[in-house]
């Protein structure tokens, strides 16, 4: 029996992106947003938008794939799919299984997406404003447990305090995502930089671990990437960015209500970073660069470890800026400016990233970048990640 | 004074059907959570399946009020409008070895700014909102001494 996987079976022959903004400052409707990201990633690749055949997204996103098939004129649309979550978990479900579907022949050109504005709907870090919430809001609201931040808060605790990890640590993952933003322009932290100081004199959102800057932002944009398979990307117009591995899931029970997750002080990526690198036939160690989804730093902690490019033990010496830049660092993360800096496209913009840093075209490149794991947004169960590579690493 | 640790205005619980037996316990001050007839484990929040036996015959039984604190967090940020301007308030997440280790999130009375130890041993305070339409009744967690 042949191997059952997507190991350099599809690629990634396009990225789009729109301008990103503040949340609620985008000029556009989110709708238009998702069209502009789309064409952009059409013609990225060198591909009439009406030969799309498919849409997968993820996080509930507004923008549903028969209005896009319609508003673009796509001759036919073969697969529409929504990956199960909030926020960024799904992100690199939702390009695995743009994959799987053109890997499978069902559909033959697919666009994950990812479009968000904030102005023109409501805003994450608020909470429930009903006067009565039920399911798991009814055991946790009345206490006011309401926010994302706060449903994660307590994961984080419980793991930095179980491995004294200091909050030093979290302070390094939001430096590199704001150093490398500076760079760029097209991040909303730009000519924003962030200071030790800054960072350490910021209010707490949460108290042991959330100040300010460790929480992403909200933002108004969108992304997009064209998957293919392998073979139609070799003969398009840039260099192919397979995909080299993808998982998607979480641990048993990890989705347990009112915080009952038997192994409760994760990020979810137990399994799922097993199963990404066994397809990818790979290892953290043979990563050049990382971009892992910020929604909270502490949520970047765990899925470093998770997915082991971070001991637990030595957590607190291999969480420095220094190491996790672009010039000189042994891991460098967050390239764009991640989710902090750069833009909360729900960890899309990371994986356009991805694609830059393969092709040789980001603004702080890594030199020589042969493969580079996304990491999508950490505690979200179902959570996923892929890792994608150059030719060379097929 | 208001006996209510959290300001007034946030959400009630919808006291669904599925978790009633949880909330007519609540008013009589005990804390009943479900429990499996198939095999007699404990399980929370309230589910219509018992996700070890797979047995339907959901039941419920009344627990001891007493755990240990799980985890914790102090939110500073307001999240709700009947927040702002309140100040810090502790969230627990308390553990009850006595009944499988289910856990339940409260708040930790007393002063919002103490120290929190995890492992700490805590028993629960009923807190009666009496006039709410309809009345319901939190549970909330104090330190033993």
């Amino acid at each position: 029996m042949s191997e059952r996987t997507l190991r350099g079976k599809v690629a990634i022959a396009g990225i789009g992106e729109t301008t990103y903004y503040k949340h609620g400052q985008s000029p556009d409707a989110e709708f238009k947003l998702a069209l502009q990201a789309i064409v952009n990633a059409c013609r990225d690749a060198g591909v009439d938008p009406r030969d799309v055949d498919g849409f997968a997204s993820y996080g509930g996103d507004r923008s549903d794939g028969p209005r896009l098939a319609a508003a673009l004129g796509i001759r036919e649309l073969r697969f529409s799919n929504m990956h199960w979550g909030g926020g960024g978990g799904g992100v690199a479900a939702a390009v695995a299984n743009a994959g799987a579907a053109v890997h499978s022949g069902m559909a033959n050109c697919v666009i994950a997406f990812r479009s968000l504005a904030q102005g023109q709907f409501a805003r994450y870090g608020r909470g429930n404003q009903s006067a009565a919430v039920g399911g798991d809001d009814a055991f946790l609201a009345p206490y006011g447990l309401m926010s994302p931040a706060q449903r994660f808060a307590m994961k984080i605790t419980r793991f930095m305090t179980e491995h004294g990890i200091r909050h030093e640590a979290l302070r390094a993952i939001a430096m590199a995502s704001y150093h490398h933003a500076q760079s760029n322009p097209n991040a909303v932290m730009r000519g924003r930089p962030l200071s030790e100081e800054k960072y350490d004199a910021s209010r707490w959102i949460i108290e042991p671990f959330h100040r300010l800057f460790d929480c992403c932002q909200e933002n108004d944009g969108a992304g997009a990437v064209l998957v293919v398979p392998a073979d139609r990307a070799r003969g398009l117009r840039h260099k192919p960015v397979y995909l080299l591995g993808a998982a998607q899931g979480g641990h048993h029970r990890s989705a347990a209500p009112v915080h009952n997750a038997p192994d409760y002080a994760s990020a979810h990526f137990k399994t799922v970073a097993r199963n990404m690198w066994e397809m990818a036939k790979l290892g953290p160690q043979d990563c050049d660069v990382v971009q892992a989804y910020e929604n909270f730093t502490g949520g970047v902690l765990l899925s470093l470890v998770e997915h082991g490019f971070v001991d637990p033990k030595t957590a607190n010496e291999q969480l420095v800026l220094d190491n996790l830049l672009v010039s000189g660092g042994r891991m460098p993360m967050n390239t764009s400016g991640g989710n902090l800096a750069e833009c909360y496209m729900h960890g899309l913009e990371m994986v356009n990233e991805a694609v830059r840093q393969l092709r040789g075209t980001a603004i702080n490149q890594v030199k020589d970048a042969k493969v580079v794991a996304v990491l999508g947004g950490p505690m979200v169960t179902p959570v996923s990640s892929l890792v994608v590579g150059t030719e060379d690493t097929l | 004074m208001s006996t209510h640790y959290l300001p007034e205005g946030l959400p009630a619980p919808a006291q669904e059907p599925i978790a009633q037996p949880y909330w007519e316990g609540t008013r009589a001050n005990r804390l009943v959570v479900q429990k499996c007839n198939g095999c007699g484990k404990h399980q929370w929040g309230p589910e219509w399946i018992c996700h070890r036996c797979h047995s339907f015959d959901l039941g419920w039984a009344e627990v001891a009020p007493r755990g240990r604190i799980y985890s914790w967090q102090r939110p500073h940020h307001p999240v709700h409008p009947a927040l702002n301007g309140h100040g810090p308030y502790l969230v627990v997440l308390v553990e009850l070895p006595e009944a499988d280790n289910i856990r339940m999130v409260g708040n930790l009375l007393g002063d919002p700014m103490q120290e929190v130890t995890i492992g700490a041993e805590v028993e629960a305070v009923f807190e009666p909102h009496d006039e709410a339409t309809p009345p319901y009744t939190l549970v909330q967690w104090r330190l033993v001494k």
